[in-house]
């Protein structure tokens, strides 16, 4: 039996985690649980932010943290235009077709950064990498707070802006009801690009939250891409609420996991529930029933 | 009866048959001095995916050295037959490896190096042994790689049995030198053939030297975060951390280890995938007094050190990887100019009795026995002050050893 001031370190260690796969998994959220696109460019684009992040800070000096309106920026442009130039036009408008255009970008992106950056491992190093801050046996890093309050944050920002705006109204029109939206003259192309643009914006928020913690290379992306949709699975499609809870489930199964089961065989926890969601409820958590 | 029969040539024809003949001649001297063919090497790594950086460097060495003996005139047992690169790219999947070692041998290849992870080395190798063809193993830590009775398989590094070996008599020296400060410890190895099979080896020897294990964990790769096993290292409280994997799950173990400031006698590491003059000079914060055994060139060696300048003046880590696969190609070249032939069995009769000096390495004369060269040894190192710095065998040691490593205050 584990000392309980241990568990206690390893739930915290769990929570600062499932924050950083809630950024992941927010954009995944907007792209898959509300427009039902399975974007399998996700963690390949969360890549090119995280390397984007890297080389600010390499040839500017910019801290990761203060890249974030930039990032976020150009990352909401990049998937914008991604969407506009590539997976509308060629898709035309066929889920089918998303997929595999998604898939295909997954690997041209993949193989391009590789050719551009190399393999090597990139790490960025801030003068606040190693602050932590002490309660009982757990030493949390400062970066790893900031991350964890910050996905919270992009959370609640993202359901207000949803709730509340015009455009997030639009988005959830959409959704629901793409014929319906199109008639009462909601240019839906337009809403797609504009949510998948947000989607690809919050992997730009995740990378300059990742980076302080992370490293990055070609491959670096797809570590985080099934751990993100077993959470927008687990916590509904299209609730940020849900993928918020559901990431931190995610974070204390796995880190709870690890400490009872060894570091390997914890990772079955998240398979677990993945299978236990789709059972018992396969809307998810906080999912609207069809 | 002989029948002959003329075949009527116009005068025109014989002209532009003529002027052809001069051009050709003249454009294609090689053909008239009948060029020798090239050697075909197939070099196999894994150029994409997760241990991508590492397969790179390989191939860049072993084109390197390709450059540099064909510069230097080719085989010239051969006439100057030049050395040619086929490139393959396992993509660190079994099965492509094989894939490429087929692709290649229709193509004529005359050997092959590679693969960079042994469970693909494993596999081409034994592929290769169908067609008799040599295959020299330039990075692949498994000694399951030279046990199997395959006649084709070199390695002429060390595998990681006599890496742990060699590593744990410095590690023994170490310890008995700083009163035996180390008595317990903690192994986290990679889940894979290289970092599974160090931690075997680490964890019966590492007793003898009176070191008990407290635990041993492995992990996937990639792994997402390691702040629980720096948890659990630190409710168990060894005196040493030792760590086998590969580069992306090594930095950011180290990493995590310092944010989380585990205080520890030493981290101690075989074969650290991770620890190369990018991580020490880019972390030098968290690398200070990290040790490793590991592949390392001749320091004294001047082929070494102006390789190492050719290739850091173009920005580029001058790696295990680099120079192990550079050597690999200059081994094959020497047995191409014993045996005076690509053939197969003269080739591997060459390679079997070869007594190549790696000039780049600190290694005796090459001595094969069941394909391993007996001449390999790996070199212990430190990182002290944004540098690496040799610390056994005292031969090459360039720095004391700091150990035990100050505690975090």
């Amino acid at each position: 039996m584990l000392d309980p001031g241990i568990l206690f370190a390893g739930v915290l260690n769990g929570l600062l985690a499932g924050g950083i796969y809630v950024l992941v998994a927010v954009g995944l959220t907007l792209i898959y649980g509300v427009l039902h696109i399975i974007n399998f460019a996700h963690g390949s684009l969360l890549m090119l932010a995280m390397y984007a992040v890297f080389f600010l800070w390499r040839l500017s000096g910019l801290d990761p943290y203060a890249a974030l309106p930039i990032v976020i920026g150009a990352a909401f442009v990049f998937g914008y235009l991604l969407y506009r130039l590539v997976i509308g036009r060629l898709s035309h408008g066929r889920d089918e077709n998303i997929l595999l255009i998604t898939l295909g970008v997954s690997i041209v992106v993949d193989n391009v950064a590789l050719l551009l950056f190399g393999g090597d491992t990139q790490t960025v190093t801030t003068p606040y990498a190693s602050a932590f801050v002490r309660l009982g046996d757990a030493f949390l890093p400062l970066p790893k707070i900031i991350s964890f309050v910050a996905a919270l944050l992009v959370c609640a920002v993202l359901g207000v802006f949803l709730a509340r705006s015009d455009t997030g109204k639009a988005i959830r029109a959409v959704a629901r009801e793409r014929q319906g939206a199109r008639l009462v003259g909601i240019d839906v192309d337009n809403i797609f690009a504009l949510s998948y643009g947000i989607g690809i914006a919050c992997l730009g928020a995740a990378a300059c939250l990742l980076m302080p913690t992370y490293y990055v290379t070609p491959s670096s992306g797809h570590a985080f891409v099934l751990v993100a949709f077993t959470i927008v699975v687990l916590g509904g499609m299209g609730s940020f609420a849900g993928a918020a809870i559901g990431g931190l489930i995610i974070g204390v199964v796995e880190s709870l996991g690890g400490l009872l089961l060894g570091e390997q065989l914890g990772q079955i926890g998240i398979s677990a529930i993945f299978i236990l969601i789709l059972l018992l409820k396969p809307s998810g958590l906080f999912g609207a029933r069809q | 009866m002989d029948q002959q029969r003329s075949i009527p040539i116009s005068r025109r024809a014989v002209l532009a048959g003529g002027t052809a003949l001069a051009t050709g001649a003249l454009a294609s001297p090689a053909i008239v001095r009948a060029q020798p063919a090239p050697v075909k090497v197939g070099l196999i790594h894994p150029v994409t995916g997760f241990v991508a950086y590492n397969g790179q460097q390989s191939r860049l060495g072993a084109t390197m050295a390709i450059d540099d003996v064909n510069k230097a005139g080719g085989v010239k047992a051969m006439g100057g037959a030049k050395l040619e690169a086929l490139l393959g790219d396992s993509q660190s999947k079994v099965e492509v490896g094989v894939s490429e070692v087929e692709k290649m041998h229709e193509q004529g290849v005359a050997a092959y190096i590679g693969c960079f992870q042994s469970p693909v080395g494993i596999a081409a190798s034994q592929a290769a042994a169908k067609y008799n063809t040599p295959f020299l193993i330039d990075v692949g830590a498994s000694d399951l790689l030279v046990t199997r009775g395959l006649k084709n398989v070199f390695r002429l590094k060390p595998g990681f049995g006599v890496c742990v070996d060699q590593g744990m008599a410095a590690l023994d020296t170490l310890n008995k030198g700083a009163n035996n400060v180390a008595k317990s410890a903690v192994i986290v190895h990679e889940s894979g053939e290289f970092g599974t099979g160090t931690a075997k080896l680490l964890s019966g020897k590492l007793p003898s030297i009176g070191i008990q294990v407290k635990e041993v964990i492995s992990h996937d790769n990639p792994t997402r975060n390691f702040d629980n096993i720096a948890l659990r290292i630190r409710s168990v409280a060894p005196d040493l951390v030792m760590m086998s994997n590969y580069q992306n799950e090594y930095v950011l173990l180290a990493r995590t280890l310092f944010q989380q400031k585990v205080n520890l006698a030493g981290f101690y590491s075989f074969l650290g995938g991770g620890f190369n003059y990018k991580f020490v000079k880019e972390m030098p914060d968290v690398s200070q007094y990290m040790m490793d055994t590991n592949h390392w060139f001749n320091p004294k060696s001047e082929k070494a050190q102006a390789l190492k300048k050719r290739v850091e003046a173009t920005k580029v880590l001058f790696t295990y990887e680099l120079y192990l696969s550079y050597s690999v190609v200059m081994l094959l070249a020497d047995a191409l100019e014993h045996a005076g032939s690509a053939d197969n069995e003269k080739l591997l009769a060459a390679l079997s009795a070869s007594t190549f000096k790696a000039e780049l390495m600190p290694y005796g004369p090459t001595r094969f026995v069941n394909g391993q060269n007996q001449g390999g040894r790996a070199m212990t190192l430190q990182s002290l002050k944004g540098d690496i710095e040799v610390i056994a065998p005292a031969e090459f040691a360039s720095a004391k050893a700091v150990f035990p490593r100050p505690k975090f205050t």
